[in-house]
């Protein structure tokens, strides 16, 4: 609840500092301080510390994973605001309005991650969704940023109608709103079942689960770059994390009902996620692919819905937002995103070809990082429902293939030869860097640090 | 202690070798650590008789019952050993290579040390498969950073291929975790496990195959000569010294014990995969012009014959195989050492290019034929003790019907290999000298010593093995004792 005022307070706030503080840098300062605030705000409340004590009759519920979720989403940003803050000033003009905007997407997160009733996870995902419509196409002048925000735009829009009327069929059986009151007896109604898939089919657009995923690449590619790194890692998780609150709360019942659906969904993405990425000839479109074999991987949580998938879901937020922000954090500062262009990097530029490595074999899931321990409970969720065993060793074998377009990377760095590309960064940023892979790492041998705060 | 110190040490080292500067100094400090960790190894061998030094716990990740667990039992008392060993021989014998970034190289060779030892150790099956890949990374940027002119495309497919191998092994270990008593990682609990049996069979053929792929296997070898020949020597030295053990060892403590029921049902099939690969290695073998690559042949050959003999289930037979996997290391390693520096003062690996070495070089020439006669298996040597016992093993083997045809497929490969190591002396060593080498070359001073060392190794071993006998003897009762079908077969 704390996390959910203050996100929206900061943001009005950030959106009418422009008019008093001139420099970017104080804008900068004000928006990473009003963060840490919330990140304190969060872990306050995680303690039992509720400054703002608001009836919600029923429709919020800020239990431990909604809150430990959220403190994870909100670190990441913040390590997102040290790295790439500075570079989003050569987006476009309002500054300050970017960072408002990034605000109301975290109290949209907020809102999707407790919520219940389906009220709130409309407004939720809505609040998420359309600053990032804004975010999208703030390159005024570059077409296919135009372009991005446009077909994302009008696809998330259908596809909130989608939901909308997911919502409104759920209504009509069960009589309700809320997702967490007792139904007399569960509904397998038509009515409800096709609620069911509807929802479905519109969460699965958000979080780009083939085949609803077409939207992402062309998304992602246009998007300014630093904003793609927000939206492929922090508006992505919120997403899931909605997803599997909802079919947690009120489809738990059904699971012989979706279960097999969820499994051939997300077969189909890690298949499509993973085989397109290798073809790509530009990093940040590999990338773009890359999320959503990764989000294929987090899917396994759906699919298993039992207490490894939770656990893993929260590991999995934690590694694949810090990889995926670390790795855009450089990829901005490079101006040839091809796969030539990481030539020699390693010669150039040794301590950040090394954080890279790190983040990449993250991505990768090779052992002694956060990557891989994540990956792991995920197969070990998946594995623990007992049925369909050929779902766990589809996805394996994906992850292999996976291996391929991120070592592409690694290669080129080390062991191609060619001028490599000449950035400038501070030494604050090789710092964050480096913390960031030592995060990493850290989380690979202890993922206790997380799970631990779920319980205790 | 033990264990953690031969963990701790190449890895406190490596992490601090990346930070030299001057290239003769981290060779020095590279070569000291893996001395250090001899000692270490050597007093965990001898002096220190105390199971209790011999083993470390601690909790890892208690909510999902798995914790770093590791203990030296007799087969790994032999496997860090062979590590240790190999270590300062290899560091020792390439000590004049030039490499670029010497401080990235030997540090990843000690990181590569540690993924090694803890293969070895580990009793946890995550902390197993942590070590695994963890021996992995720094071969892939090892071959990759310093190799021959194919490298990058090579040892990519060997990455991909090996690592394919230990993620369906990764599942393996999942399924057989759900099944275990109180759902722990802990190698006691592997063995209580409910996943026996033949609807389990699947959960063999994953865990198989990240092993073969390792050892390797035919049909699952096509990585390794190509990945031999294009990886810097004191890489491959490594790769398949030490390496290979990794899937006899898994094959050993993780596969036989665990999925018993299986392991007899296939054994056949397994053991025919072996044989045939041991045949067709060794015929390939003889075809061979490149030195390196006829070595990387013959080394299929004697791990196909390990992998058989595992699978008669025979004391004779599993003291045969952890005796092998010390003998083998060592003496590919000589092998290693003579192609490297034929190739490094002719210049060239083709037999069809060099002859008559011994008559400008007999101290080299003799060196080398006993490290081959030892690679054949010749009576006095370390590769005879071996290869008697496997071969005992195979033959009084009660599981198998055929166990007569395999003893005898695995003689000709015997013969087969007497053939392209004898063939391979005779136009190297004798014979005319050519243009190439008429020069002549004298060893230097670290070859010597290194190659002394490892004919040393031969004599003693193949004249008194007593020591690896005693240590291998309670692992293979153990290991067998948990593998028996009878007990469960026959009720």
């Amino acid at each position: 609840m704390n996390a959910l005022l203050l996100t929206a307070v900061f943001g009005v706030i950030m959106m009418f500092s422009s008019f008093l503080l001139q420099s970017k840098t104080a804008i900068r300062g004000l928006a990473i301080t009003g963060l840490t605030i919330v990140v304190i705000a969060n872990i306050l409340e995680m303690s039992g510390m509720v400054f703002f004590k608001i009836d919600t009759k029923g429709m919020l519920g800020f239990d431990r994973f909604a809150l430990l979720f959220n403190t994870i989403v909100f670190i990441s940003t913040l390590i997102y605001f040290l790295l790439s803050a500075r570079d989003m000033e050569k987006v476009g003009i309002n500054y300050s309005e970017y960072f408002s905007l990034i605000f109301f997407v975290l109290c949209g997160v907020t809102l999707a991650s407790s919520f219940r009733s389906l009220l709130m996870l409309f407004l939720g995902i809505e609040i998420i969704s359309i600053p990032l419509y804004i975010l999208t196409g703030s390159d005024k002048r570059n077409l296919k940023s135009n372009e991005a925000s446009l077909k994302y735009f009008l696809l998330g829009a259908f596809s909130t109608g989608l939901m909308l009327m997911g919502i409104a069929l759920i209504y009509g059986a069960t009589g309700t709103f809320s997702t967490v009151v007792e139904v007399k007896e569960p509904p397998t109604s038509a009515l409800f079942l096709s609620g069911m898939l509807l929802l479905m089919f519109s969460m699965a657009f958000k979080v780009s689960a083939a085949p609803f995923h077409f939207w992402t690449p062309d998304v992602y590619d246009g998007a300014p770059t630093v904003f793609t790194s927000f939206m492929a890692t922090v508006v992505k998780v919120g997403a899931f994390i909605a997803f599997i609150r909802l079919f947690n709360d009120e489809f738990g019942n059904l699971q012989s009902q979706w279960q097999l659906l969820i499994a051939l969904i997300t077969a189909i993405t890690l298949f499509i996620g993973n085989i397109t990425a290798v073809f790509q000839q530009s990093v940040k479109r590999m990338l773009a692919y890359s999320s959503i074999s990764q989000a294929g991987f987090i899917m396994l949580s759906i699919y298993a819905m039992n207490q490894d998938a939770k656990e893993g879901l929260l590991l999995y937020t934690a590694a694949y937002c810090l990889a995926t922000i670390g790795i855009f954090a450089v990829l901005i500062k490079l101006k040839d995103y091809s796969f030539d262009g990481f030539n020699a990097f390693a010669k150039q530029q040794p301590l950040l070809a090394a954080v890279t490595t790190i983040f990449l074999l993250s991505l990768a899931g090779i052992p002694l990082t956060a990557g891989f321990i994540s990956k792991f409970y995920m197969l070990k969720a998946a594995a623990a429902t007992g049925r369909y065993l050929w779902l766990v060793i589809f996805a394996v074998l994906m992850a292999v293939v996976s291996v391929y377009y991120y070592f592409r990377v690694i290669q080129a760095m080390y062991f191609k030869d060619g001028e490599g590309q000449v950035v400038e960064v501070t030494s604050a940023f090789k710092l964050t860097l480096v913390l960031l892979a030592g995060l990493i790492i850290l989380l690979g041998i202890f993922p206790n640090l997380i799970i631990n705060w779920l319980y205790f | 202690m033990i264990p953690v110190f031969l963990l701790v040490i190449p890895l406190v080292s490596g992490l601090a070798a990346f930070f030299f500067k001057d290239g003769k100094t981290v060779r020095a400090w590279a070569l000291f650590s893996s001395l250090i960790t001899l000692t270490a190894s050597l007093l965990g061998l001898t002096v220190i008789k105390d199971p209790s030094y011999l083993q470390f716990h601690a909790d890892w990740i208690s909510s999902i019952n798995t914790s770093f667990s590791v203990r030296l039992d007799g087969m790994g008392q032999i496997l860090c050993l062979l590590t240790a060993v190999s270590f300062p021989l290899v560091f020792i014998s390439t000590w004049n290579s030039i490499y670029k970034k010497p401080n990235n190289f030997f540090a990843l060779m000690l990181l590569m040390q540690v993924g090694l030892m803890g293969v070895f150790v580990a009793m946890d099956a995550l902390l197993f498969y942590f070590f695994w890949e963890l021996a992995l990374i720094p071969a892939y940027f090892l071959c990759s950073q310093w190799g021959g002119e194919r490298r990058i495309p090579v040892t990519f497919k060997f990455f991909i291929y090996t690592f394919t191998g230990s993620i369906l092994m990764l599942v393996a270990i999942i399924y057989i975790y759900l099944q275990t008593p109180g759902h722990s990682f802990d190698i006691t609990a592997f063995y209580n496990s409910a996943a026996n049996g033949r609807a389990e069979s699947w959960l063999f053929w994953l865990m198989f195959i990240a092993f073969a792929i390792k050892m390797p296997i035919w049909p699952l070898h096509t990585w390794q000569p190509d990945t031999y020949e294009q990886s810097p020597t004191a890489v491959t030295m490594i790769l398949s010294g030490v390496m290979v053990k990794m899937g006899v060892l898994g094959m050993v403590r993780w596969l036989m014990p665990v999925l018993h029921i299986s392991f007899y049902q296939w054994g056949d099939t397994v053991t025919t995969l072996a044989v045939t690969g041991m045949l067709y290695a060794s015929l390939i073998a003889i075809q061979q012009d490149d030195l390196k690559r006829l070595v990387a042949y013959s080394s299929i050959a004697h791990i196909g014959l390990m992998c058989a003999s595992l699978f008669a289930e025979t004391q004779s037979g599993m003291q045969g195989v952890m005796i092998q996997m010390f003998n083998h290391g060592i003496n590919i390693i000589g092998l290693w050492i003579v192609i490297e520096l034929i190739e490094r003062q002719f210049g060239t690996r083709k037999i069809s290019q060099l002859g008559g070495l011994a008559q400008r070089s007999p101290a080299m020439a003799i060196l080398l034929v006993v490290v081959a006669l030892a690679n054949i298996g010749l009576p006095l040597t370390n590769g005879f003790i071996g290869e008697f016992l496997m071969f005992n093993g195979i033959f009084a083997s009660t599981v198998t019907k055929y166990y007569i045809v395999f003893t005898v497929l695995a003689g000709i490969t015997i013969i087969l290999a007497a053939v392209y190591t004898l063939n391979m002396i005779r136009k190297v060593f004798y014979g005319e000298t050519n243009s190439l080498t008429t020069e002549g070359y004298s060893l230097r001073f670290n070859e010597t010593a290194a190659l002394a060392v490892i004919v040393v190794l031969v004599f003693v071993i193949g004249l008194y093995p007593k020591l690896f006998l005693d240590l291998s003897k309670e692992t293979s009762e153990f290991i067998l004792q948990k593998a028996d079908v009878r007990t469960i077969l026959g009720k």
